[in-house]
């Protein structure tokens, strides 16, 4: 065991990890932010994925000792410090972009990283971008919907909510 | 201008709040203080005899608490099934004991042999893998026509064969049936295989087992679609634990799909090892795990023949199906081909003859229960298929030889034992062929071909039961469950209301969908009503949430609950407004007398219920609190008519989906928002089992396609937008609400569509193609097109 320490949304925090845990572990069993999620084990879901320096990472691919000094956002530091949602979590609201809610946060992680790079993407764009977030539920129509409108582009036209 | 509060608007889900912001609760997210992990050792041999374990050097690893083997659950009950199924000869079905640890033999990979708690979850995978197991190779079942030959090794050593049951529906009417085809002007046949898929809800399974010494109390948390029903099944006929002495909590639910319904060993194993270690044990399911650990569904093979006479009316179909149990009796397996399939063998058609055919089979795979559909998709994809391929035999529209046999009076007793109360089957149509927008489809294929593609439109209609109910009906059909759901309503003083309903929400939003329906019953905004779920310890005896069921019944249970509210609410206004009880309306939130000026808020009765001063005691209790317990006359019958329209690219057998339309008829709607989210979802999994997913065996019984870098999940880039539309509305006539349930509709009513465009596709193409099995792969259809 040692003690790893990092900035998680804005607040350093330090936890002891084994050589072998992953950051994806160390989060929800040490630090106890339990909304990064694991959908599988063969980092393919998606539902663990957060910004690592600012770039999203999906945080089963990572070792916690990988981590050290780093600055990890994760879904709990999205919405504002009162509770407001953010826009993207927003628009997955307004549009009915989850369910069960198990892949939302890593839904949110990717897709808020999709806006930051291409901040207009296209239909097309946003599905590839999605590629390595598995959604079980929606059918993934009004995830795809919610980005979109997330992007301030019209999505009045799409079929149903 | 849509209304913006209760039945029929669409308000922004309540639940949404935590999961957007990672403060779900789901099960893995708890930690009980001083809980122990647990990692099961399985079985990677499909079929084998345990000849010995020798536990010695895994004991002695750091942080081993105990190793548990099939030995420790001598004289513990097994894993029980719910549904008894009698077969053609009026004999019982073959049911084998199910352990919690294996005993003696296993009989799938993913069976578990051993069982590790340990300090950390680490120390107990580091443990399990010093066990010495010695396992002894027999040879594997897994094809099921082979299962069922002469001399096939048994998977059950105890039972005569590897036959299940050999069920025929309905039996007296084989002979008429017969007589039909050989009378027939016409016979299509067609011999395809449902595909076995695994249901992959995202959050895989999940049980904490706790055990309090001090009161004797039993706790388990476990990712569940109905924590009664688990209560029951492992209280009763596995551990012995008294429902009193036992709490079941399913919190957030990452997705069930189905395979959440039924009880596993894990769950026993979890409560049970508590109690024997006095500390919580958790066990959280790897997704590699799951894939040979959840029950799977589907695999159905299956031959369907369907009569016409001169005219292209629907004679008689008849049917020859295997269906697959795997190798022991998931909760509910034998009633998904049977009660859950053969009822649903008439679709939207007059047909008046109908035999079924079902033969259950164990073979050496995973346990094989209700997947989202649960028989309704396998009874929909063989009808749609075979009326497909008849009308492209005949050389008649597919879209009119539907329309000329629907059925069009209500109610319509079917020859496969059910009565739908309501439909508009040409109305749908209407709808879905201006949603599709079939008159531009050549246009689109000149397009498709300009482009070196070929383009297919397929069409499908289904209907579907939900809700299945009444419990007496299902009794007789072997259900060892009643069918009811509950509700308790409970307002507070100052007028809130809280419901604890036994439905079970795990994605579909009843915490705000459900309080919708009580809004507009007592005319108060629906912030003014908590929903509570997913506890034994706070909610009634109810049977959770499958199979459609939650508005239908669970609702139902809500409305008659609420229905006693209102009515002693009304004596109490009476009471204070000095009028009689008969003459008190509510409306909009207040109690007035008819006729008069004189009113009542909603709050001054509730607080009149709680403060009794000025309150008929000699007539009525203080308080306001109702259960009611409802068990529907019928199922319900949603249907519609779907359309898909596919591109396929001739050099590599790639199929994409270019449009997709749904029309369905729901009955009535509570939230259309998260009516049209669960139709998306639906066709998402039906376009997934038709073009990409497949839980591929080996002939040893090894699962090739057991992780997600094999087994192909459908991704965004896979689907299209879809169009969804359920204005065509036929509201069911036997419960409150006139609803019918929606959960399901999509996964039963898309893969037909899909395969008869692909079909249409390659016929457009030149090719003589009438069938490809499902996943509709590039490879199968490039070997369809070249072979």
């Amino acid at each position: 065991m040692s003690q790893v320490t990092m900035t998680v949304n804005g607040k350093e925090m330090s936890g002891d990890a084994e050589g072998r845990t992953l950051l994806s572990q160390f989060l929800r069993d040490t630090l106890d932010l339990t909304g990064t999620h694991v959908g599988c084990d063969t980092s393919q879901c998606g539902a663990c994925v957060v910004h690592v320096d600012g770039v999203a990472v999906k945080a089963c691919t990572m070792l916690a000792m990988e981590a050290e000094g780093a600055s990890v956002d994760t879904i709990e530091g999205q919405a504002a410090p009162d509770g407001t949602l953010n826009a993207l979590q927003q628009a997955f609201q307004d549009h009915h972009g989850l369910q069960c809610g198990f892949c939302t946060p890593g839904m949110i992680m990717s897709a808020a990283d999709l806006l930051k790079n291409n901040p207009q993407p296209t239909e097309a764009e946003v599905r590839h971008h999605l590629e390595g977030n598995i959604c079980r539920c929606t059918g993934y129509h009004n995830i795809v919907k919610a980005i979109l409108a997330a992007s301030g582009q019209d999505v009045s036209s799409i079929a149903a909510e | 201008m849509p209304k913006d509060n209760g039945i029929g608007a669409s308000p922004k889900r309540r639940e949404d709040v935590r999961f957007l912001s990672g403060t779900g609760n789901y099960t893995d997210d708890i930690q009980v203080n001083g809980q122990a992990y647990v990692h099961f050792l399985r079985s990677d041999l499909a079929h084998a005899k345990i000849n010995g374990i020798n536990l010695d050097a895994a004991l002695a690893m750091p942080g081993v608490i105990k190793i548990f083997t099939g030995t420790d659950f001598e004289g513990v009950g097994g894993i029980p099934c719910g549904w008894q199924v009698t077969d053609r000869h009026g004999e019982p079905m073959q049911e084998p004991a199910h352990p919690v640890l294996a005993q003696g033999k296993v009989r799938y990979v993913g069976d578990q042999i051993a069982a590790v708690v340990a300090e950390t979850l680490e120390q107990a995978r580091d443990a399990a893998e010093a066990i010495d197991v010695d396992l002894e190779e027999l040879p594997a079942v897994v094809d099921m026509k082979a299962a069922l030959a002469d001399g096939a090794t048994k998977v059950h050593d105890d039972l005569t064969s590897n036959l299940c049951y050999d069920w025929g529906f309905v039996e007296e009417n084989k002979p008429a049936v017969d007589a039909a085809f050989e009378a027939a002007a016409h016979v299509t046949t067609l011999e395809l295989r449902n595909n076995r898929l695994v249901a992959n809800p995202m959050e895989p399974r999940v049980a904490i087992g706790d055990f309090n010494r001090a009161t004797g109390d039993s706790t388990l948390y476990t990712t569940s679609q109905n924590p009664h029903v688990i209560r029951l099944l492992m209280g009763a006929f596995v551990l012995g634990i008294p429902e009193h002495k036992l709490r079941v909590v399913a919190p957030d639910v990452g997705g069930g799909f189905g395979t959440k319904i039924f009880h596993y060993a894990e769950e026993a194993f979890c409560t049970f090892a508590a109690k024997a270690l006095n500390r919580a044990v958790k066990w959280t399911s790897t997704r590699s795990e799951a894939f040979i650990s959840d029950a799977h569904g589907r695999d159905h093979v299956t031959k369907i023949e369907l009569a016409l006479d001169a005219e292209n009316n629907f004679t008689a179909v008849r049917t020859d199906t295997h269906a697959n149990m795997g190798a022991y009796l998931s909760t509910f397996a034998p009633s998904v081909p049977t009660w859950l399939h053969g009822t649903l063998m008439a679709g939207n058609y007059k047909t008046p003859l109908i035999y079924v055919n079902v033969k259950a089979v164990f073979t050496n795979t995973v346990p094989v229960d209700a997947y989202r559909g649960a028989g309704r998709p396998e009874a929909t994809f063989q009808l749609e298929r075979v009326v497909d391929k008849a009308a492209r035999e005949l050389g008649v529209d597919p879209i009119a030889l539907r329309r000329q046999n629907f059925i069009t009076e209500f109610p319509y007793a079917t020859p496969v034992a059910v009565e739908y109360d309501t439909g508009d089957y040409h109305g749908t149509m209407d709808v879905l062929e201006k949603m599709a927008d079939l008159s531009g489809f050549e246009a689109r294929r000149k397009a498709s071909e300009a482009k070196g593609k070929l383009r297919g439109f397929g069409v499908n209609c289904y209907i579907e039961a939900c809700g299945i109910a009444p419990s007496n009906l299902v009794g007789q059909l072997g259900a060892r469950a009643g069918l009811y759901e509950s509700a308790t309503v409970r307002v507070n003083a100052t007028g809130g209301l809280v419901v604890m309903t036994g439905s079970h929400s795990h994605g579909q939003g009843h915490e705000t969908s459900f309080p919708q329906v009580i809004a507009e019953m007592i005319g108060i905004d629906e912030s003014m009503v908590e929903i509570v779920h997913g506890d034994t310890a706070n909610t009634p005896m109810g049977m959770g949430t499958y199979g459609s069921r939650s508005i239908a019944v669970g609702g139902s249970a809500m409305v008659r609950a609420t229905e006693k509210i209102i009515a002693k609410a009304k004596k109490i206004a009476a009471h204070l407004m000095e009028a009689a009880d008969a003459d008190i309306e509510l409306k909009d939130g207040a109690f007035s007398v008819a006729g008069t000026d004189k009113s009542v808020a909603w709050g001054d009765v509730t607080l009149a219920a709680y403060v009794p001063h000025n309150y008929p005691l000699e007539d009525i209790e203080p308080g306001l609190e109702e259960t009611a317990f409802y068990d529907p006359a019928n199922f319900t019958y949603p249907s519609g008519a779907y359309a898909c329209e596919v591109e396929v690219d001739p050099d590599t057998g790639k199929v994409t989906i270019e449009a997709f339309n749904a029309a369905d008829d729901f009955g009535n709607i509570i939230n259309p928002m998260i009516v049209d989210g669960q139709v998306h979802g639906g066709i998402g999994q039906g376009i997934g089992q038709a073009l990409l997913e497949n839980a591929a065996y080996d002939e040893n019984g090894q699962l090739l396609s057991a992780s997600y870098m094999d087994y192909a999940m459908p991704r965004a880039s896979d689907v299209p937008f879809y169009g969804v539309d359920h204005s065509s509305q036929t509201p069911c006539t036997h419960n409150p609400l006139g609803v019918k349930g929606c959960g399901e509709a999509g996964a039963i009513g898309s893969p037909p569509a899909v395969i008869n465009a692909v079909v249409d596709a390659l016929r457009s193409g030149g090719h003589d193609i009438h069938h490809i099995d499902m996943p509709v792969s590039p490879s199968r259809v490039w070997q369809a097109m070249n072979g």
